[in-house]
């Protein structure tokens, strides 16, 4: 049941992305394009996942979940190096090419190549990535 | 510019978040579930295999639409091989240092208020904004 509602949320989240233009690379490079031809329609894709992620995660969160004993969610609140070093290099890559982690893995379903190369890179730089988090030697927390 | 299509897209990405919340008490962060469910911290299967079918699904729902004629497949990027791959490494590099992206935190962690999560989106935003600046506009 538990690998099942996580198979459903999946594909609706993969919907969401195609229907959303977020798997566009042109489109995303426009919606960061601010100073230039700035095509805020994605803007909305945000807003309109946080309508409903806001309220629902007030909701839910009132109760145990469906299927697990509690809620597993990230306790660390600090705001450290690894955080802004890992978050300006995402948003630099994001930019570069226009794809971030879940429209990349979506773009797969389009058959393209450059989709599974670039989640291969991806898993590659996450590796890459692992003595960093995993030594400390940038001292950080857990958690999203 | 279409408005309709992001408001239903973003309407899906924020019912997914609330499923994933709902059924299995977890939050929906890509880069985080990816990598767990190829190397995970905890090694125990049933801690992956939800993951795993999680990522399935994300390829599953726009393989549906483009099957059933729903939707149709962007057009490439113009970028070079040698730019998508940096890029793909640096989206990676930078997510799991961060521990996460534009769904954990832009989505989920922002809908919690957490602090963190603020803070990267701030980040990630504005490196994003600036690099798509200098691609176009500085070197263009």
């Amino acid at each position: 049941m538990k690998n099942f509602i996580a198979l459903v949320s999946g594909l609706i989240f993969g919907v969401g992305l195609a229907v959303s233009g977020m798997t566009d690379t042109q489109k995303v490079q426009g919606f960061l394009d601010l100073f230039g031809a700035w095509d805020y329609s994605l803007g909305l894709v945000m807003a309109s996942a946080l309508a409903i992620a806001f309220p629902a995660s007030r909701l839910i969160r009132g109760k145990a979940p469906f299927c697990a004993a509690e809620f597993s969610l990230p306790t660390s609140t600090n705001i450290d190096a690894p955080l802004l070093l890992g978050g300006a290099l995402f948003g630099v890559g994001w930019g570069l090419y226009g794809y971030c982690p879940g429209p990349a893995i979506a773009a797969i379903a389009y058959g393209k190549a450059e989709a599974v190369v670039f989640v291969a890179m991806m898993l590659i730089g996450m590796f890459l990535a692992e003595p960093l988090v995993a030594k400390k030697v940038i001292k950080g927390g857990e958690g999203v | 510019m279409g408005f309709i299509e992001p408001v239903i897209g973003g309407l899906l990405i924020g019912a997914s978040t609330a499923v994933l919340l709902w059924g299995i008490g977890r939050i929906a962060g890509i880069s985080g579930i990816l990598w767990q469910s190829i190397r995970g911290a905890t090694s125990a299967a049933d801690e992956r295999w939800w993951r795993i079918l999680f990522v399935i699904g994300l390829v599953l729902g726009p393989l549906i639409l483009v099957q059933t004629g729903f939707h149709s497949i962007p057009a490439s990027s113009d970028a070079s091989w040698p730019i998508l791959m940096v890029a793909g490494l640096l989206v990676g590099l930078g997510t799991r240092l961060g521990s996460g992206c534009t769904s954990g935190h832009g989505v989920c962690g922002i809908s919690r208020f957490s602090k963190r999560s603020i803070y990267a989106t701030l980040t990630f935003m504005t490196t994003g904004i600036l690099t798509v600046t200098i691609i176009r506009h500085v070197f263009a």
